[in-house]
């Protein structure tokens, strides 16, 4: 059964074509990545789900509620956490969650035992305003009061956005617990890295969606031999492997280049081919295709 | 490759009121280098880094940038760097060509230089059709692109990066980092100020600063190795794990 | 859900009691406008303007006049006729006027001899403002007493003055003003705050209906303005000794209309407004400046030219100002200002409406 279903979804704002022509579905209780660069779309997707906007083309149902018609029913069973922690500043962190928890009718008591591995690492701060917390703190709480209404969906747009990486490391780890307890998940971020923590992800570019797979398929069908190239001046580096025929792309990719051979490439022949170029301390090793690998190949398509 | 020293950094220390912002760092970066500087928000990284400009003096501590003092020569040393942010870099209701203008005469370029040296950026950028389009009507990744060059405009010695590449696509971010490697290449020496590890990895070296200090200095390789971990963002998971300061 | 709008409430109570510097300002400038315009400026007696009706030059009568314009508190305006006294006074060209009788030379010598007399001098005053028209009364009375004791008829006349020669006029124009920055600016920044900090997408994806939420954030608003009124009219009643004979209740009533009003027009401005800076400036550049210049507050709306006179028609302050001058200064009950209850319930049902069809559920 599936918990949301988007069939060619479009949006505009004027000239600018912010979703063009999505689809895709989401299972009942999935941790569902949606990974693109800023100008992608995700946050009007976020904004077309959760009834903050209306689409010019194209349906999508969520909870088997269309998000046009039945606007208001979707709006009692969805949580959401819009970029940008939306809390009050000058409310302490208790007033937030008490107001949030009266949005929806409900009481923090209602709701303690789902929220509290999330709260109980803030609650020694809850009479701190929410504008004094740090950037990880402020998520949990942002979290915990998405939370407060026990919804049976959760849209959460770039939460880990601006945040240290610990605590973005942290809040993957509670979100796979709460996927445990049966809440389905649609969580968009820009780090390529956070993919393999999503049971499936959306690649999304300009508007559109590259691909959808779990991340482990994703990577698996990226076909094409991949080595990890290394020298002493990267840049020279760089501009001679593209020099070389059977080279069909080469890229920085951290420390490394990433290097995709193409039909007749041979290690040896590409190394003894870059030495005479002048490259010194030239090591090549073969690679595991990363999530961000396989976005580039599929932007160049 | 020769090890010639363009930033040095002894001791460099600063208090307000009885909060150390920044305490007692040391480091080297050497010419042609591209040197990251990594810290979670808080940590004490912009404070440094304006103390490294010539915007801010250090409570105690000594310092050299290009080849002059930051206590004394704040102002020799804002002629010999170039900056650029990803917050802010270019004028959006200006064009291209005025943009580069501005800046050439901000930085003190003549009208020749000026003309040159635009036309050079333009066609290194393949940017000579938009040189008319107004710099709000570009995507990100050329805004970017455009901004760095325009920072480097003047061929300063070191180029300071406040989180670059924050929020493009893998294949504009590679294309920006072309032009990084490429001017470090030339000579250039690059500072990259980032909270974002994936960043990190593409830096010759990188340190990590956590509570006003730093705490690790080394090539990704040799950091990863040191915290066996299998990137940097677990080397600075390590690292930042026991910070006392948060935001 | 009745619950929850008291939650809601509370915690726009809080957000307003969180703000202490603001909160302070809200409490202390009524009280400090008032103070400045309508006490510090003019209590000093100085360069009384004052007529005099004689019916005949006599001796005494000259030699009377003749201390008067040389004290230095008085301005001798010159001899009027009797029935000008009225017009004088109105048009404030004088602040008082001193009356002698025909026979006043006799009528004094008498008086020495202590036989009764009736009184052969009336100091006639404009009590728009009684710290003025006391002091000055007594001056004059000191100053035609100096040599010989004089028995004086003092009349006090409460005339109102169109012309703003009065401090008493800015007590309306004052109210109009603070309630406008309160109730609509205050609503307003706080609103698109909501907007700014992103918790307005999370109120929007609520089953909470947003118009629930704006009502709840006009009642502490409300409350304030409330608060302040009482302190206005407190001041105005006790202080300034505005005498109010219209009656209070009416005063409050038309003021709650006027509140409402306000928050009608903050609602308004949020509609429009994407940022706080942007409320703020559309509140201080669209509101508060033309109400100040063209409501009446400064310059009174009849000498304006005709166009600036329509453009003060469309501004709510202008009618709530004529409101209250006419109840609080000259004393005139409810029912002569139905046009301008009229003119204000017509602005809150056209501003509410724009407003509700502007400020919808979604984000466009």
């Amino acid at each position: 059964m599936n918990s949301i279903e988007v069939r060619h979804l479009s949006k505009s704002y004027g000239k600018v074509n912010a979703l063009n022509d999505v689809s895709f579905e989401v299972e009942r209780g999935e941790l569902f990545g949606l990974i693109g660069p800023d100008g992608a779309g995700k946050t009007t997707l976020f904004r077309l789900l959760t009834t903050l906007l209306n689409p010019d083309a194209g349906t999508a149902v969520v909870e088997g509620l269309d998000i046009v018609s039945d606007y208001r029913l979707i709006r009692e069973r969805v949580g959401y956490m819009p970029g940008r922690f939306s809390l009050y500043p000058d409310l302490t962190v208790e007033e937030n969650l008490r107001f949030f928890a009266a949005l929806f009718g409900s009481r923090v008591e209602e709701s303690y035992d789902l929220i509290a591995p999330v709260y109980r690492q803030i609650e020694p701060f809850r009479h701190r305003r929410a504008g004094k917390l740090s950037g990880g703190m402020k998520q949990k709480l942002a979290l915990s009061c998405a939370l407060i209404h026990r919804p049976s969906v959760l849209f959460l747009d770039e939460p880990t956005t601006g945040v240290d990486a610990v605590s973005r490391s942290e809040f993957w780890d509670m979100l796979t617990q709460l996927k445990s307890k049966g809440i389905t998940m649609l969580v968009s971020t820009p780090y390529m890295d956070e993919a393999s923590r999503c049971d499936r992800v959306a690649l999304c570019n300009e508007g559109s969606l590259l691909d959808v797979d779990t991340p482990s398929g994703l990577v698996a069908r990226f076909g094409a031999p991949l080595f990890a190239v290394a020298a002493d001046n990267m840049y020279l580096l760089l501009q001679e492997s593209r020099r070389i025929r059977e080279v069909v792309a080469c890229y920085p990719f951290g420390e490394a280049h990433h290097l995709i051979a193409g039909a007749g490439f041979s290690p040896e022949r590409f190394a003894a081919a870059l030495r005479d170029k002048g490259v010194t301390g030239l090591s090549i090793r073969p690679a595991v295709p990363a999530i961000e690998d396989m976005f580039i190949k599929l932007m160049g398509r | 490759m020769k090890k010639e020293v363009v930033i040095s950094v002894r001791e460099l220390t600063k208090r307000f009121g009885d909060f150390t912002a920044v305490d007692r760092i040391s480091f080297d970066v050497f010419r042609g280098e591209i040197f990251g500087f990594l810290g979670a928000n808080g940590a004490g990284k912009t404070t440094a880094m304006r103390m490294l400009c010539g915007l801010s003096f250090p409570t105690s501590g000594s310092g050299t940038v290009a080849g002059f003092d930051v206590v004394r020569s704040g102002e020799k040393i804002k002629r010999r760097i170039g900056y650029m942010s990803q917050k802010f870099s270019l004028y959006d209701d200006l064009t291209v060509m005025e943009n580069i203008r501005l800046f050439a005469g901000i930085y003190g370029l003549s009208g020749a230089d000026t003309r040159t040296r635009a036309a050079e950026l333009l066609s290194r950028l393949d940017f000579a059709p938009e040189r008319h389009s107004l710099v709000g009507s570009l995507p990100l990744g050329w805004k970017q692109k455009l901004a760095f060059s325009i920072a480097t405009l003047h061929r300063p010695e070191i180029v300071f990066l406040d989180e670059p590449t924050g929020g493009v696509d893998p294949v504009t971010r590679r294309q920006f980092w072309e032009l990084i490697y490429e001017a470090a290449d030339a000579g250039t020496t690059v500072f990259v100020t980032t909270h974002y590890m994936d960043e990190a990895e593409y830096c010759h070296r990188v340190s990590v600063m956590v509570d006003g200090e730093i705490r690790a200095l080394g090539t990704p390789s040799e950091l990863k190795r040191q915290f066996a971990a299998g990137s940097m963002d677990e080397v600075f998971r390590i690292l930042a794990r026991n910070a006392k300061r948060g935001e | 859900m009745k619950n929850n709008f008291i939650q809601f409430v509370r915690k726009e109570s809080l957000h307003i009691l969180r703000d202490r510097r603001t909160m302070l300002v809200v409490i202390l400038m009524p009280a400090v406008m008032l103070m400045l315009f309508g006490f510090a400026i003019s209590t000093e007696v100085n360069d009384v303007r004052v007529a005099v009706v004689a019916p005949v030059r006599s001796d005494g009568i000259r030699e009377a006049v003749d201390r008067l314009s040389r004290n230095g508190c008085f301005s001798f305006c010159g001899y009027i006729s009797e029935q000008d006294v009225d017009v004088k006074l109105r048009s404030g060209e004088v602040l008082a006027v001193v009356v002698f009788d025909a026979d006043y030379d006799r009528t004094l010598l008498q008086a020495e001899q202590n036989i009764p007399v009736k009184p052969p001098v009336q100091i006639v005053v404009d009590a728009s403002n009684t710290n003025t028209a006391s002091s000055a009364a007594l001056y004059l009375q000191n100053a035609l007493s100096a040599e010989r004791p004089v028995p004086t008829v003092f009349e006090t006349r409460l005339l109102y003055n169109p012309q703003m020669k009065s401090a008493y006029n800015f007590v309306p124009g004052i109210m109009g003003v603070i309630f406008i920055l309160v109730c609509a600016m205050m609503t307003s920044v706080s609103i698109v705050r909501e907007k700014e900090t992103g918790t307005m997408e999370v109120l929007l994806v609520s089953p909470v209906r947003p118009l629930k939420i704006v009502a709840a954030k006009m009642i502490p608003y409300l409350g304030v303005s409330c608060i302040m009124l009482a302190v206005i009219l407190l001041l105005a009643r006790y202080v300034l000794e505005i005498p109010m004979s219209g009656g209070v209740g009416g005063i409050v009533a038309v003021s709650l209309l006027y509140l409402v009003l306000a928050l009608a027009l903050g609602l308004f401005v949020s509609t429009v407004a994407q940022t706080q800076v942007a409320a703020l400036l559309v509140s201080a550049m669209v509101m508060i400046l033309p109400m100040i210049m063209l409501s009446g507050m400064l310059f009174p709306v009849e000498n304006m030219p005709v166009v600036l006179q329509g453009i003060s028609c469309c501004i709510p302050a202008r009618w709530y100002i004529s409101a209250m001058r006419k109840m609080m200064i000259e004393g005139l009950p409810v029912a002569a200002v139905w046009r301008e209850i009229a003119v204000l319930c017509a602005m809150i049902a056209v501003l509410t409406g724009v407003s509700l069809r502007k400020f919808n559920d979604k984000l466009e």
